[in-house]
């Protein structure tokens, strides 16, 4: 089990949203956007990738979403998609209104590992200097894995080969494609769809299926997954079979939430609480965890 | 293990004469609290702000089953010689509502939060009188879990901070009682965490309360000159341990605590949870009077204006089928997995993320079940499914 995430100078008050303002709105698909919210005072301590937020829609209710974004002037990129009454409040929300925002909450991709900037024994992810990266997104789940791409890429000499697979349901329901396009240029990176249509040159299938095309040492590799659960269970097991230990496996898990300070009891999960202990966990953490039904 | 030590180690008994509690009570008037005991009400007894000892359930005992609960008479005048009733000290320090702050919004569109604080809305001074071991566990479980992690609770930890705790031994356990074997009770330790410690002792001589200080606070509160407190008769310290010790052989019940949290764990398939769910109704009772559940949800309203917005947090019960909804649907949807969820976490997993167990033995989640369902007996078979 990490460590509970401390949130300096917010300890004392973690409940309390501070107002954000949302400068800019992109709609990714139909029913998805992302928004990029700006302190329009004080500013929440620095997120790091894997974190998450409370975004409160004034009046309608707070929901837990992950950071998609990280700019270095303290904005923060959230990627909504509208399911229930508080994401479809914050997805109507236009660039100049008001969000509520709490945070930064759980652990992060680096399992908290925090390292310094200057430490040249783990990287800014908590993976050795040198290793392969392989990111697997399924739906929405390539979300907070963008800051992840986004750290790798920046500091290239760090990491060894990055293997980006990402699966949606259809070509329409792709979130982030400037990013890919981006990426394609810098890594390996593969789409694959379950639906294609109509000028769909690309991959169909299970996200896991392009696995087998990946290049990278397994031995020598860490992997970030999220994504549905069965997309989370097959992806782990692909990547064992493919020679990856369970613990560099990592996965970002999603439960209700009403406080994200470990208070409300929500996101229990049998020994865990997804708020306080993750929400990433390795894959020998939480495997047994997501093997049993109505856990 | 308990969280909170005291720093001051239980100095010596007093006796105080039953007749004289009033003094008590005005005591800790004087000195700014709000005394919160119990008091016989609709046929319960209930917990609830005091102002007079003659409030107090003098000569109430309780008589308890599997979905019964019957106060009766007692041939004594004790005042704290029933058995846990359906509210706990989680009522005040947790209360079943609170509110967390408002937002306003200006003609502009800028959103003003506002926390309640304790500039805005301090928290209450209660005097919690006639605490029993197994609540006094339960607070210690709380503090645990609201206020020993990186975040401290708002509401709790205030009301925490403020409240003067009075601990009564327990010396009449109920029939659905098992403290004794979670060692939780019935006896209040040396550095039991409290102010004062009490043992009620009634016979044939009447009633006399032998009361120590457990801390600074208590030790000032005895040293106020108008308790008469007097020098406990010699005999007293000897039948206050009897009472205790013989209260601990009269436990209505016993969970057998050893290997039990990896018996819940390696019994997650078992069919004696399909076997519990045909009878539980899972209406969320053992979740509102067990005096550990901490689990809320909150409540977002804005008034007619639509400019002023408030939170608020009230109880929640695992057994809610909303309890564990994420977008698409619930993830404990049958009434099987949310019993299990329940009564694995009370007194499994809860060792995992808070170094205890979460069950102390009080026994209200068997009196309140409308079913009798009874934990103890679920355990039981679970153990012996799970074989030696």
């Amino acid at each position: 089990m990490t460590s509970a995430a401390t949130v300096p100078g917010r300890a004392a008050d973690p409940a309390t949203p501070l107002p954000y303002l949302v400068r800019h709105r992109l709609r990714e698909t139909d029913d998805t956007v992302t928004l990029e919210l700006v302190p329009l005072d004080e500013a929440l301590p620095r997120f790091r990738p894997g974190q998450f937020s409370m975004l409160y829609a004034f009046g309608v209710g707070e929901i837990p979403v992950s950071v998609s974004g990280i700019a270095p002037d303290d904005a923060l990129a959230h990627t909504i998609r509208a399911v229930g009454k508080v994401s479809e409040a914050l997805c109507r929300l236009r660039p100049g209104e008001v969000v509520g925002v709490c945070g930064p909450f759980g652990n992060d991709w680096a399992l908290g590992v925090g390292p310094s900037e200057d430490d040249d024994r783990v990287t800014a992810l908590g993976t050795d200097p040198g290793e392969d990266l392989v990111v697997l997104g399924g739906g929405l789940g390539l979300s907070p894995l963008r800051p992840v791409v986004r750290l790798a890429l920046s500091r290239p000499g760090a990491y060894g080969r990055l293997t980006v697979l990402v699966g949606a349901r259809s070509p329409r329901e792709l979130v982030h494609r400037a990013d890919l396009t981006q990426w394609c240029a810098l890594g390996d990176v593969r789409v694959t769809v379950d639906h294609p249509e109509a000028g769909w040159s690309g991959p169909v299938g299970q996200v896991t299926d392009q696995l087998r095309h990946a290049v990278f040492r397994p031995e020598r590799t860490t992997a970030f997954v999220c994504g549905p659960e069965p997309m989370m269970r097959a992806s782990a097991e692909a990547l064992m079979r493919r020679g990856v230990p369970p613990e560099r496996i990592r996965l970002s898990l999603e439960r209700n939430m009403r406080c994200a300070t470990a208070w409300c009891g929500h996101c229990q999960l049998g020994r865990v609480l997804v708020c306080r202990d993750g929400p990433v966990f390795t894959w020998r953490q939480a495997a047994d965890l997501l093997a049993v039904h109505e856990l | 293990m308990e969280p909170q030590s005291p720093t001051v180690t239980a100095g010596q008994p007093r006796e105080l004469a039953q007749d004289d509690l009033q003094a008590l009570f005005d005591a800790l008037t004087a000195r700014g609290w709000t005394v919160v005991g119990p008091t016989e009400r609709d046929g319960a007894v209930v917990l609830a702000e005091l102002t007079r000892a003659d409030q107090l359930p003098h000569g109430v005992g309780v008589r308890l089953a599997p979905g019964g609960y019957r106060l009766r008479q007692r041939e004594d005048r004790a005042a704290f010689a029933h058995s846990a009733g359906p509210q706990s000290w989680k009522n005040f320090l947790h209360p079943e509502r609170a509110r967390l702050w408002q937002a306003d919004r200006d003609e502009e569109g800028g959103v003003t939060f506002t926390p309640d604080t304790e500039e805005t809305a301090p928290a209450p001074r209660y005097a919690l009188l006639g605490v029993h071991p197994c609540d006094l566990a339960a607070i210690s479980r709380l503090d645990r879990v609201l206020t020993g992690g990186a975040f401290r609770d708002p509401v709790y930890g205030p009301r925490r901070d403020a409240a003067f705790v009075i601990a009564v031994a327990c010396t009449d356990p109920g029939e659905l009682c098992f403290c004794a074997s979670v060692g939780t009770g019935p006896g209040l330790r040396e550095d039991a965490p409290c102010d004062l410690a009490v043992h009620e002792i009634a016979d044939r001589d009447g009633v006399r309360l032998m009361i120590s200080a457990h801390s600074g606070r208590g030790a000032e509160l005895l040293s106020d000159p108008r308790l008469p407190l007097r020098e406990p008769h010699p005999e007293l310290p000897e039948l206050a341990r009897r009472r205790t010790e013989d209260a601990a052989q009269r436990m209505g019940r016993e969970l057998e605590t050893e290997g039990l949290r990896d018996v819940l764990a390696g019994t997650l398939d078992s069919s004696v949870w399909d076997e519990v769910a045909s009878r539980c109704l899972t209406c969320g009772n053992c979740t509102m009077v067990c005096p550990t559940c901490f689990c809320t949800t909150t409540e977002d309203t804005t008034d007619l204006t639509g400019e002023h917005a408030e939170r608020w947090r009230r109880w929640d019960s695992c057994f809610d089928l909303d309890f564990s909804y994420v977008h698409g649907g619930s993830v404990r949807t049958s009434g099987r997995s949310r019993y299990r969820q329940w009564l694995t976490h009370k007194l499994g997993t809860w060792h995992d993320q808070f170094g205890s167990s979460g069950c102390v033995g009080c026994g209200r989640c068997i009196v309140w079940c409308p079913v009798g369902i009874d934990l103890t007996v679920e355990a039981a078979r679970l153990r012996e499914e799970a074989g030696p």
